[in-house]
């Protein structure tokens, strides 16, 4: 009885969410462009499985995911565990989060529906040089690695700007020498990357990390992760895009590149 | 109806295939590295079930309604020649989408949470509610205004890489500014924001716009929306950090 009223109140915060943004798209044809919505009752429908769909995804999220997920992090940083007394620890000997972190970057990247949606948006769009499958795999080592590094940077307490600093310069030499066509879908796939599935899981991994590591406070040290996976996304998505064009070049430079196609 | 179903059905197959790596990282953690089964299995159990079940139907919804009438009210709204309508869609969507977006109202709490136990704001139920909400305007205005860059962008073609560039650097002078406390948040805030709903909306505007914008090629124009919508809340929220410490 309970989880029924749970999972009601958890639909009708969806529906909440996404009225609204139904709500102005409708206005907005009418009012802006005029006239009735083109096939309506398609949309409408969409609109509903969008809603349920998206609701029983958070009542998954929170059922199953999340708990597990803490208690994962719970897990692997407990003193038992680790075979110590919890007292003079060093960096490396946390290096379970770490991998953790890697796995669980990479594998809910993955199922993240947002990437997908724009992974098969820019394989259209690019006539079909963007594969979907690279893509998301480019996405989610990119996460993966953000994530792990991220679990790094709370364990010896590094300030966050330093590695984001560094993150930037590298991002900027990488536009300079990626091709140019994929520049925007990479600077976009870090946020698309980080979205519901990913947020909450990395968030508490964060800073029940912060809060199990000695020495280390939850606001200065256990944000950040979320901001890790971000740039890492773009950096690996430019890395997929300079080595496909070194491949591309090595294998046949008698066939016109993807780049002349689209036009 | 029979293609519906078969639709459906490759959507669940396909949302099967993506949740398997979570169910196999845990797993192999849980068994071969911590050496014990999983409390409660059962409950856990279901929940995959209903996360299955959502990724399925989310997917389907996306393609019945989401994408389509995001591309088309862009396309038409960019015929139409009218810069002002374009741009107030544009706040709107990014505004509206973000207000409401499940991932932020988690980590506003968790934030407001954070700083009332590290003592940057008071410890009652009205300081934490306030601050979590202040924080969540803050960043809905602050993709509000990132759509609307974006947009611009597409119709005077200005440079991504440029506009990227800039705001990073911006964002490394806004930190030596910006009380420590609030950094991290203020990191976290800028991938936070771009979430289930929004991401797919703000995607199509800037595909379809780019589209329909004679000279604007989808691939390098279209995306960068989404850039820009992770890079604005890094700085609005250093912005109100600076703020509420002098206020």
């Amino acid at each position: 009885m309970e989880l029924i009223l749970t999972a009601l109140g958890i639909l009708a915060n969806t529906a909440l969410d996404v009225l609204p943004v139904a709500a102005f798209l409708f206005a907005f044809q009418r009012i802006v462009i005029g006239g009735p919505m083109p096939n309506r009752n398609s949309i409408l429908i969409g609109f509903v499985f969008v809603v349920v769909g998206l609701g029983c995804f958070l009542i998954g999220l929170e059922q199953a995911l999340f708990p597990l997920g803490r208690l994962m992090a719970e897990q692997l940083t407990a003193p038992d565990f680790l075979g110590s007394s919890g007292v003079d620890m060093r960096w490396h000997d946390y290096y379970w989060i770490y991998l953790f972190a890697l796995a669980l970057g990479i594998s809910t990247t993955l199922a993240e529906p947002a990437l997908l949606a724009v992974s098969m948006k820019a394989h259209e769009v690019s006539g079909g040089a963007i594969h979907v499958w690279g893509l998301r795999v480019a996405v989610a080592v990119g996460v993966g690695t953000g994530v792990a590094l991220g679990c790094f940077r709370i364990v010896t307490g590094v300030p966050l700007q330093y590695f984001i600093a560094v993150g930037y310069v590298l991002v900027i030499v990488q536009t300079v020498l990626a091709p140019k066509l994929i520049v925007p879908l990479a600077y976009d796939s870090g946020g698309v990357a980080t979205s519901t599935v990913t947020v909450p899981l990395i968030t508490a991994l964060g800073l029940g990390l912060a809060e199990a590591v000695p020495g280390r406070s939850p606001i200065l040290d256990g944000f950040g992760l979320v901001a890790f996976a971000c740039l890492f996304a773009v950096i690996s998505v430019l890395a997929y895009a300079q080595l496909s064009v070194l491949r591309a070049g090595r294998s046949a430079t008698s066939t016109p590149t993807t780049q002349d196609s689209q036009e | 109806m029979k293609d519906a179903l078969s639709a459906l059905f490759a959507d669940a197959m396909g949302s099967v295939r993506d949740l398997l790596p979570i169910v196999l990282v845990i797993g192999v953690f849980q068994v071969l590295v911590l050496g014990n089964p999983v409390a409660g299995l059962a409950p856990l159990a279901a929940g995959g079930l209903m996360v299955l079940l959502g990724l399925t139907l989310f997917i389907y919804g996306l393609k019945l309604a989401l994408f389509p009438i995001g591309e088309r009210l862009a396309y038409s709204l960019a015929n139409k020649g009218s810069a002002f309508w374009l741009l107030t869609f544009a706040f709107l969507l990014g505004f509206g989408t973000t207000i409401a977006e499940p991932a932020l109202l988690a980590v506003a709490d968790e934030a407001a949470r954070v700083a009332a136990a590290g003592g940057a704001i008071i410890d009652t139920a009205e300081s934490l509610a306030e601050y979590a909400f202040m924080l969540r305007i803050t960043v809905a205005c602050a993709v509000g205004v990132a759509i609307v860059l974006g947009v611009l962008r597409i119709l005077a073609a200005w440079s991504l890489p440029v506009m990227i560039i800039s705001g990073y650097v911006l964002v490394i002078i806004m930190t030596t500014i910006a009380p420590a406390e609030i950094v991290g948040i203020a990191y976290d805030s800028g991938a936070v924001t771009t979430s289930t709903v929004t991401v797919p909306l703000v995607a199509a505007l800037g595909i379809g716009l780019a589209s329909a914008v004679r000279g604007r090629n989808p691939m390098l124009d279209g995306f960068g929306l989404i850039a820009f919508a992770s890079l604005t809340p890094i700085l609005f929220v250093m912005g109100f950090g600076v703020l509420t410490q002098w206020s």
